[in-house]
């Protein structure tokens, strides 16, 4: 499996973690109504997205990893899709 | 990129087959691990959507400052975790030791961070029980699932430190992974997998309507 991982790849990883902190921080302070939670949440995705496709090298990894990387978070989908419409819906007449 | 003086087990073709097969295995497990937290971050989901007021209220008794700097302590750790795997790969052991060593070092800092965190809550009344005084039921349950989700993910920081530790002592000691790096490979995609779950817990646990 190759390693794609030069230190410049490493560093600018962590340089790129550390500025969305900054600014997940940054944003819970201005008021954007419901936006603020789902522009948190879209931050924490970009900073999971590149921890694993940099730091867990799955960016140069065979499918079957992208495959078992992408079953785990399908599947946490599945589980909140079918238990948030039951409770998401409770209140409807 | 196969390695010729790598060795490897008699069913796979190669020292590359296999290692491809044990970060299967490892993203399998860490697949497991997503469900395990997902359940509680669904849990917390549905409570936070039927009691928003008290939830954000309850957030900003959180104390900021600190798990915005266990944010940065385990993303920097994540870093020199991910050096570390390329010093295994590269077969530079005194580098290894030493990244280890760093990681877990940043790991217990976290860990020490979040032990003066709870220690202040508890003193604050904020323990959900018989002395807990924040509020009412609603604001417990925000903090029921705060210590309980920070708490599980503590004890996967704990374990971590405690591998990595063994690892660094294992390098040093015997040169344990300079035929067989893999080991350190799936210990890194471990670490970094408790990366990321603090990554989600801590907007969720300490912004929650800071702006009010």
């Amino acid at each position: 499996m190759k390693l794609d991982a030069d230190s410049k790849t490493y560093l600018c990883t962590t340089a790129a973690l550390l500025a969305l902190l900054a600014l997940t921080i940054g944003a819970a302070f201005v008021n954007l109504g419901p936006f603020n939670t789902i522009a948190a949440m879209c931050i924490s995705i970009a900073k999971g997205l590149l921890i694993i496709l940099f730091f867990m090298h799955v960016r140069g990894s065979n499918h079957l990893i992208w495959v078992a990387v992408a079953t785990g978070f399908f599947w946490l989908g599945i589980m909140f899709a079918l238990s948030l419409s039951d409770f998401m819906t409770r209140g409807w007449k | 990129m196969s390695d010729p003086a790598a060795t490897h087990a008699h069913q796979f073709d190669d020292a590359m087959q296999q290692r491809e097969a044990a970060t299967f295995g490892m993203w399998i497990f860490l697949a497991t691990e997503v469900l395990f937290f997902g359940g509680m971050f669904l849990g917390y989901t549905v409570y936070r959507f039927a009691y928003p007021e008290a939830f954000a209220e309850a957030s900003r008794h959180t104390l900021l400052s600190f798990g915005g700097t266990n944010v940065a302590v385990l993303l920097i750790s994540s870093a020199t975790m991910a050096f570390a795997v390329r010093a295994a790969r590269e077969r530079k052991r005194t580098a290894l030791v030493w990244l280890l060593l760093t990681t877990a070092a940043l790991g217990t800092l976290f860990l020490g961070i979040k032990g003066f965190e709870y220690a202040h809550e508890i003193s604050e009344h904020l323990l959900p029980g018989k002395s807990f005084q924040f509020g009412g039921a609603h604001a417990e349950m925000f903090f029921y699932l705060y210590f309980l989700m920070t708490g599980v993910h503590a004890l996967h920081v704990t374990i971590g430190v405690v591998l990595i530790a063994i690892f660094a002592f294992r390098a040093w000691r015997s040169d344990a992974f300079a035929q067989h790096d893999t080991p350190v490979d799936l210990l890194g995609l471990y670490w970094h997998f408790v990366d990321i779950v603090w990554v989600f817990l801590f907007p969720l646990i300490y912004l929650i309507d800071r702006h009010s």
